[in-house]
């Protein structure tokens, strides 16, 4: 088997005596494009998906074993650094996972420039505008604890 | 858009015959979808709302334990574990494993009982906890 069957994993090719048939895409687009990020969206969608997903864990956790979900429940636990923290991560994560993704999904389907562009423009102000608040949200509710005149 | 037509067109949907693998795959994206929108939606209406006080939590709750809350609250939560066990499989499948057919085939209607299994313990768990 030559090196040049080897790199390009033909198809038909048995992973069993061609390992290379095996390789991802992923493998070949690393470090590509002008500035060798070729894969970078794709890789920081991973990323973002491994964190969404631990501190999705951990809010479903903290919720279920809150004793009470009212007003009163959910301020005094997000008062508690230990909860406000790793809810502006889950904020922070999500809205860029959920940007990604949706951006994805723009481009698969829009596929005139002019339009492409311009969802791609509003779901950037969108995504980032809908953390804002949220990040806003918790940050109030957290420095309230802090003893300042309100 | 002008095509060349020399060159061969791209098999589309239409073509395959579906398998629990294509059923996922799309899953995942619509179940993406509406996380993103509704879900997201949901979660800064809860943050805002706890944060501008009691009142505008209270018009929240009451929103959430209703009928149409509770539905959507089942959707999202079918959702999220969906679009988080179908992306585990993907997870698993970018790193070039779980490509033979049998245990892709498997494993993607694993993901879809999964998901119907975790939504239904969690809002079990959730009636004889809190009702």
């Amino acid at each position: 088997m030559s090196v040049d069957t080897a790199k390009t994993g033909e198809p038909g090719a048995s992973p069993m005596t061609d390992p290379a048939a095996l390789e991802t895409p992923l493998a070949r687009a690393r470090g590509l494009g002008s500035a060798r990020e070729g894969a970078e969206h794709w890789w920081h969608e991973r990323a973002s998906a491994v964190a969404v997903l631990l501190l999705f864990v951990w809010l479903i956790v903290s919720l279920l074993r809150l004793p009470a979900l009212d007003h009163r429940g959910v301020t005094e636990w997000l008062r508690d650094p230990l909860a406000a923290v790793p809810m502006l991560l889950l904020i922070a994560a999500t809205f860029w996972h959920l940007k990604m993704g949706l951006q994805v999904i723009v481009e698969d389907y829009v596929h005139d420039e002019g339009n492409k562009f311009l969802v791609l423009l509003l779901l950037s102000f969108a995504a980032i505008g809908g953390a804002a608040f949220a990040i806003f949200a918790v940050l109030k509710i957290a420095f309230a604890a802090t003893g300042l005149p309100r | 858009m002008s095509r060349n037509p020399n060159r061969p067109l791209s098999p589309h949907l239409g073509v395959y015959k579906w398998g629990p693998h294509m059923l996922v795959s799309i899953l995942h994206r619509v179940t993406g979808a509406g996380l993103a929108t509704v879900g997201a939606a949901a979660l800064v209406w809860w943050l805002v709302a706890a944060a501008s006080g009691e009142e505008a939590y209270e018009s929240f709750a009451g929103w959430a334990i209703s009928w149409p809350g509770v539905v959507v609250g089942v959707g999202l939560t079918w959702a999220f574990f969906q679009h988080l066990l179908s992306g585990l499989r993907h997870l698993v499948m970018d790193i070039g494993a779980g490509f033979e057919i049998q245990g892709n085939k498997f494993w993607a209607t694993m993901t879809m009982a999964g998901a119907l299994l975790l939504t239904a313990a969690l809002w079990l768990y959730i009636a004889m906890e809190r009702l």
